[in-house]
């Protein structure tokens, strides 16, 4: 077993391959020099604490224990499906009877001119390091692109001191997947810490020249930072696969068993499409962690002959100052949303579709203080449940007795 | 070793589900199971030391609010990724209404 990208998906994929019973080799290919590592901190803890180091997901140990080979700091470049093997970049090569492509994202790239040192993107632990060394009182911050990477490393910025301003061509924060309700909501709190957000503004020209990065918005107004973020999506990696042939469509294009149109090559994360059977088959493309520990997952148990289907709703958090947002589910499979208040100002938008299916959940409160109520609607989802908007919308009915009925 | 605590009424947690209790500059989670029996664990999930007791109680698993990490919590075994570090339980028991917990 092949496995190529060692990050969150591969990684768990590796165990998994292990923790069911797979006694033959397993090789597992990244890219960056470190052990397969968690990827959200490095937008939140990684750069606010002391002293940033990797989460690991396996240290050398469990992977010497579980007998895991760990090629690192190396990338595929050819895969020969007719020969089974995969190339490497520094010439050896890898047979496989079964590969698992987990590739990952990466940053999608600004597409103008005039970028330099100063203008970065965040996808690695390294990323993170030197944004990092840029996150001081006396530094202004341009963050360009008000997502959930943009976002949460703006509050960073903003703990650590430095002068943040977020720029976003759309006309509110969080367009993608994120109610507008709730955007306001982490949009008010950036405000209130002293974030500067300008929506509605594109980005005419940038210049950097190595000491200052400047920023002249559509409308004339002009930025100066000492360093620009930018945080505008993520793009598949799936150069490998479609230079093996392999199908593409927005990702490699696999099917509910994650499988590509080679039986022995599956794809599984960030780089792959696929049908959410909840959503009748509908095809997307999830970046998110807990889907990458999911899909690793699966498709080791697929690679081994299980044949199972994926099942799971999506699911993503954000972490900004106090606030934590979770949805489940992917909100604009919704028609009318029904609202849920819990304590503390915290509160809950269902999301139905026509016919009343649950179809997502969207939470936003102090903490943890959702984190229930969206998993409980999770599996309401999962059971294409159809409760009645007011039992929703009412905090003395409990969703565990939702769920029961 | 028998130092028994204190920690709440036995009404105070509904079946099936959690409560956090805080003792001598630690924190425990007490469980009611769905068939009326109390648990105590560490509070912390061994993942991120988030508290458990804002997670999901179903049947015999309390699930961490943070990342969905799964634990049995009459056991403390760690239920698969992201955790892999099982939690440290404490006996409990229910004496007058009382629930204590021995902290050892």
């Amino acid at each position: 077993m092949v496995i190529i990208g060692a990050g969150e998906c591969g990684g768990r994929a590796a165990l998994a391959l292990r923790d069911l019973g797979y006694e033959g080799p397993v090789t597992l290919v990244g890219d960056e020099p470190h052990l397969p590592y968690e990827r959200p901190p490095l937008s939140k803890e990684a750069m606010t604490s002391e002293a940033p180091a990797i989460k690991a997901i396996a240290s050398d140990e469990l992977l010497a224990e579980c007998s895991i080979r760990r090629s690192h700091s190396v990338r595929a470049v050819a895969i020969d499906r007719a020969e089974h093997v995969v190339r490497l970049s520094d010439g050896s090569s890898l047979a496989y009877d079964k590969l698992l492509l987990a590739t990952g994202s990466v940053p999608r790239k600004l597409p103008m001119p005039g970028l330099g040192p100063r203008c970065v993107y965040l996808r690695t632990f390294n990323d993170a390091l030197a944004i990092r060394a840029h996150l001081s009182p006396q530094n202004r911050v341009a963050v360009i692109g008000g997502g959930f990477i943009g976002l949460e490393l703006a509050a960073a910025a903003r703990k650590l001191g430095a002068t943040v301003t977020v720029i976003e061509a759309q006309p509110r924060i969080l367009m993608r997947g994120v109610p507008a309700e709730i955007a306001e909501i982490i949009h008010k709190a950036h405000e209130a810490e002293g974030v500067t957000i300008l929506t509605g503004r594109g980005i005419a020209a940038i210049a950097d020249d190595g000491a200052e990065v400047r920023i002249e918005l559509a409308e004339g107004q002009g930025i100066g930072a000492d360093l620009a973020v930018i945080g505008i999506g993520a793009m598949p990696v799936t150069a490998l696969a479609a230079e093996a042939g392999l199908a593409i469509d927005n990702g490699i294009a696999v099917d509910g068993m994650l499988r590509t149109d080679d039986p022995d090559i599956f794809a599984a994360g960030d780089c792959c499409s696929f049908p959410l059977a909840i959503y009748g088959g509908r095809r997307v493309r999830l970046e998110a962690w807990r889907n990458a520990q999911e899909q690793g997952a699966l498709a080791a148990k697929n690679m081994l002959g299980a044949n199972e289907a994926h099942a799971a709703v999506p699911w993503f958090w954000s972490d900004q100052y106090g606030l934590t947002l979770q949805i489940a589910g992917l909100s604009d499979e919704g028609r009318s949303t029904v609202r849920r208040d819990l304590d503390d100002g915290a509160f809950i938008l269902f999301h139905l579709a026509e016919d009343g299916r649950l179809v997502a959940a969207s939470g936003i409160g102090p903490g943890n203080a959702v984190a229930r109520d969206i998993r409980l609607a999770e599996m309401l989802i999962a059971k294409r449940a159809t409760p009645a908007p007011e039992a929703l919308g009412s905090q003395a009915v409990k969703l565990k007795s939702l769920l029961a009925a | 070793m028998s130092d028994w605590v204190e920690a709440c009424a036995a009404g105070d947690i509904d079946e099936e589900d959690v409560m956090r209790f805080d003792h001598g500059g630690r924190t425990f989670a007490i469980y009611r199971s769905p068939d009326d029996e109390y648990f105590a664990t560490d509070g912390l999930c061994s993942h991120e030391k988030v508290h458990l007791a804002e997670g999901l109680v179903m049947d015999d698993i309390i699930e961490c609010p943070k990342h969905n990490g799964r634990f049995n919590y009459k056991t403390g075994d760690a239920r698969g990724a992201p955790v892999c570090v099982n939690l440290k339980t404490y006996p409990v028991k229910v004496d007058a209404g009382k629930v204590l917990i021995q902290v050892g």
